[in-house]
């Protein structure tokens, strides 16, 4: 091993150098184009900064995308290859006993580069495994003990495989950077359509661009899908479907004891009665208030209570969660001991501090402007002329509300409601604060019940081994309630559109 | 009007001519109180938001300020040893014992006899066992201090701090307060000499994560959001414009982009935690990413911004009149150049807007930090963006989350300063929308 630690080159300065070059093939194609210029009468096709811009394109997206392909398929082909040196009886053995393997030999090969060049030189494919440890050590780096002697050699070999791949990365982007410069650089000429080579780019990138959003939502699916079916391997989806006990034990790392019971309907219950709750509170209030700011009140005051009542819309909601563990629960929780001190003389608090209510009530102020700016929009949006004409037949303001504007925004007013229920069902920071972590199945409004949202973080925060029921557990709820909101949202959109066309 | 004139006009009415009972006054009842609903909805959605902010801005204020202690510290080299030894190492001037510096410094100003135990520990008792920290930077900093006397002012303990701020009822028998009647009398002697304050508590805003309530603040979670809304600036803009213009300029009308319109919106309508799952599985499990680092929270948040970003662009983009494109077309200027050189500039100031909404939207998301490792126990700045950090409202989150009394001070404090930010947020906003905004 020849190539020095203080020789390699980072990926981040090969972008560097990747843009410098570009960009000196830019200022070159400048110059040579602002050249050709005036020569005799010849005009460019493209003006010079469009040439320049070809230039810097050919300079940098090809390299680019070579360093990128590299950087994905190398760690690959140099763990295809070490693992096929593997002694046979580990091969023979599970996936997971190999992975580990490799990872203690990864470990191993990447702390040979930290070691400076002496200790290095001593580290032989004979050398045992205690010493080379010994030396890691030393410098920081453990190495867990089931590393074997037979690892030496493959950490060696997958250490100078890395050096090796770095460098020829490094010669590989740079050589198409440069060629890619030179290339088009040759090409400058007053005919070039430098412009609409560039534009082709341009548009290129801007469709890029938006299909993120596409693999957004299928980063989601797949993200959540695999860690999902790996959970129903391990757990039947009927137990998980229709389970009404949830009690996923947390085991230790290798013991065989049962994983626990995972039943989604306590979760499910308790999820749909807080937003049924906050529903029952938000709407009429939202949809009252919405009503009155876009038929009755003057612009005035729909100027300072509108933007005010939107002040809660823009409240983060760890906020809300905050203001139910200290204010609402404990304020409930002693008016529940005042009125049953008073009806029964015995002060005991009926309402728990974290309580169904206590969750939905807060829930359902975050959600007011939610319902109110929404459906104040689709109020907003019934025709005049629908109004005018019932007020001219002689109704009252409240009948023309009731008989004629409602009956025309009810299809938006649904789809309102649809995306607000769709919010309250994924609100996660105040049930986790003021639901309580209790998977009950009650009706009693009165005491905690837990929710979705709750669960997925409970089972994810915290130090736990990735591979386990408890942890894949959260990305099942996560599917599932990704399903359930999507499902929300797609027929709230659907009403939307099918109502925006009536109108327009 | 008294009811016989009353039955009397309504009897002449009747006389004059009998008219069909239409139920007017009925009706006209019923519209006054529907009229009176709609008040009663504002009137509790606007006692609402009184509510909350009151009961935040009431525990939280005095979150601001912070008592403290001025005691003469002699920096003895008994306890920390000569300059010369320091020179050589400093393990034992990072390891001396400052607390008791402390102690007997606030022994000697309280005038105790320093064989009386009890006296001493309860003196002990007022101030923070985080002096540690405050005197050895003074020490670290200028090792010519050692072996002079100096006043410094020290952070009183939590439980002082709660007491003089009235958040405990001194009136209550002894057992039950955490601050006894010995204590009591050090802390009135302590005012008359003029030792004890409130001082305004930059520590608040400067410090780290901490166990003891006086020692901590929010500057580690600040500068870690910070990170995170740049990484969100830097990605979501480009990205978010680049989309909106394809979007609203070039698509054509087919399945592919109805395809990524639906998409858009319904993205925005996804639970913040469900963009914590795919953090955690694409971005920490898949690309090796470092947990509890800013750069997955920004990448995750870059996500959830996308949309809200997306959906303003093209507002601003559909507001530019298409006057404006077809004379920049007729003069020759390609579609690209139309768009890049005429219409982005005029819709900037709502792309700009739009923008400063998502920013604010994401600096207050808490729930997908949670899944990617960001209840993290950090007292150290953050380097660079993939050293652990946390954020703001996960430090407020993790607060709230502590029992004693001196936390929901805190937490209360935290979210001002948080509610402080995104009110500038918006106001900028909203100032950008009235400067620029255009009507065509």
């Amino acid at each position: 091993m020849s190539f020095g630690e203080s020789l390699s080159v980072s990926t981040f300065t090969i972008i560097l150098i990747v843009i410098a070059i570009g960009l000196v093939g830019a200022v070159l194609a400048y110059r040579r184009a602002r050249g050709l210029v005036g020569r005799d009468g010849v005009k460019l096709h493209s003006r010079p900064t469009y040439h320049a811009s070809f230039v810097a394109c050919w300079g940098m997206i090809p390299s680019l995308l070579v360093l990128a392909v590299w950087l994905i398929a190398a760690p690959i082909v140099i763990s295809a290859d070490v693992r096929g040196n593997f002694p046979e009886g580990v091969l023979a053995q599970s996936d997971l006993t190999e992975d580990l393997a490799y990872g203690i030999v990864e470990s191993m090969g990447s702390g040979l580069r930290v070691l400076p060049e002496d200790e290095r030189a001593r580290v032989t494919e004979a050398t045992p495994v205690e010493d080379v440890a010994d030396l890691l050590r030393n410098r920081g780096i453990p190495i867990a003990s089931a590393a074997a002697d037979w690892m030496v050699p493959l950490a060696i070999q997958l250490n100078s495989m890395q050096i090796w791949s770095q460098w020829a990365m490094t010669a590989a982007v740079l050589l198409v950077a440069l060629a890619g410069v030179a290339l088009a650089y040759r090409r400058i000429a007053p005919r070039l359509r430098a412009r609409n080579n560039v534009e082709r780019i341009v548009t290129g990138a801007l469709i890029a661009a938006s299909s993120i959003a596409i693999m957004t939502t299928v980063g989601i699916v797949f993200s959540m899908l695999f860690e999902t079916i790996d959970f129903f391997s391990r757990i039947s989806p009927a137990e998980f479907f229709f389970g009404t006990v949830w009690e996923p034990r947390f085991s230790s790392a290798g013991s065989t004891g049962s994983a626990g019971s995972f039943g989604f309907i306590p979760l499910l219950a308790g999820t749909l009665y807080i937003g049924a709750v906050a529903m029952i509170i938000a709407v009429p209030i939202g949809l009252f208030a919405a009503i009155y700011m876009a038929e009755y009140a003057d612009n005035r005051t729909r100027s300072i209570v509108k933007p005010l009542l939107e002040v809660l819309a823009g409240i983060p909601t760890i906020v809300y969660g905050f203001f139910a563990l200290v204010t609402v629960g404990p304020f409930l929780r002693d008016l529940s001991a005042e009125i049953s001190g008073l009806v029964t003389g015995n002060y005991a608090s009926f309402i728990e501090a974290q309580s169904v209510l206590t969750a939905g009530l807060v829930m359902a102020i975050m959600l007011i402007p939610f319902v109110s700016s929404l459906s104040d929009d689709i109020i907003t949006s019934v025709p005049q002329s629908l109004r005018d004409g019932s007020l001219g037949l002689g109704a009252t303001r409240s009948e023309t509300i009731k008989r004629v504007i409602l009956p025309a925004a009810l299809p938006g007013i649904v789809s309102a409601l649809l995306l607000t229920a769709s919010r309250a069902i994924g609100e996660t920071m105040i049930v986790v604060l003021a639901a309580g972590v209790a998977a009950n199945l009650t009706l009693n409004p009165f005491e905690p019940m837990t929710t979705i949202t709750v669960k997925i973080v409970a089972q994810l925060t915290g130090d736990l081994e990735f591979n386990s029921p408890q942890t894949l557990v959260a990305f099942a709820l996560g599917m599932t309630l990704f399903v359930i909101t999507l499902c929300l949202n797609i027929y709230a959109l659907y009403i939307v559109r099918k109502y925006k066309e009536q109108y327009e | 009007m008294s009811d016989a004139t009353a039955n009397g006009i309504a009897d002449a009415a009747a006389a004059r001519k009998p008219r069909r009972d239409i139920g007017i006054k009925k009706r006209y009842a019923a519209e006054r109180r529907f009229k009176a609903y709609g008040i009663i909805a504002i009137a509790i959605g606007l006692a609402f938001l009184v509510a909350l902010m009151w009961s935040i801005v009431s525990q939280g204020y005095t979150a601001f300020w912070q008592t403290e202690i001025e005691v003469p510290i002699s920096f003895s080299e008994k306890v920390l040893g000569t300059p010369e030894q320091a020179n050589e190492s400093q393990t034992k001037l990072l390891m001396a014992n400052y607390p008791q510096l402390a102690r007997d410094g606030l022994v000697q100003l309280l005038g105790i006899d320093p064989a009386d135990k009890k006296a001493v520990s309860a003196a002990n008792g007022l101030i923070s066992s985080g002096t540690r920290v405050t005197l050895r930077d003074i020490v670290m900093n200028d090792l010519s201090v050692i072996g002079t006397t100096e006043d410094v002012w020290l952070y009183a303990s939590s439980e002082l701090d709660s007491a003089l701020k009235g958040q405990y009822d001194l009136d209550v028998p002894e057992n039950r307060r955490p601050i006894s009647d010995l204590q009591l009398q050090y802390i009135e002697k302590l005012r008359q000499q003029g030792a004890i304050e409130q001082r305004f508590n930059w520590g608040l805003f400067t410090s780290g994560a901490s166990s003891r309530a006086e020692t901590a603040g929010v500057g580690v979670a600040i500068i870690g959001s910070l990170y995170m809304m740049l990484i969100v600036l830097a990605l979501a803009l480009p990205i978010g414009v680049a989309a909106s213009i394809y979007l609203e300029e070039f698509a054509p009308k087919n399945r592919f982009t109805d395809l990524i319109e639906v998409n858009i919106n319904n993205l925005a309508a996804v639970p913040s935690i469900v963009f914590g799952l795919l953090g955690l599985a694409v971005f920490i499990n898949w690309f090796g990413l470092p947990r509890s680092a800013a750069l997955v929270g920004g990448l995750v948040l870059t996500l959830m911004t996308l949309p809200t970003i997306i959906i303003a662009t093209r507002a601003a983009l559909r507001a530019v009149p298409p006057s404006i494109r077809s004379a920049a077309l007729g003069l020759g200027a390609s579609k690209t150049q139309t768009i890049f050189h005429h219409v982005l500039p005029l819709a900037a100031p709502g792309i700009l807007t739009g923008t400063i909404i998502g920013l604010a939207q994401a600096l207050g998301e808490t729930a997908p930090l949670l899944l990617i490792g960001m209840v993290a126990f950090v007292a150290d700045y953050p380097s660079t963006p993939l050293d652990p950090s946390t954020a703001l409202p996960v430090q407020i989150y993790m607060w709230a989350n502590e029992a004693e009394r001196a936390f929901v001070e805190r937490t209360s404090g935290a979210i001002i300063i948080l509610l402080g930010f995104l009110a500038i947020m918006n106001v900028t906003a909203i100032l950008l929308r009235r400067r620029f905004e255009r009507r065509w």
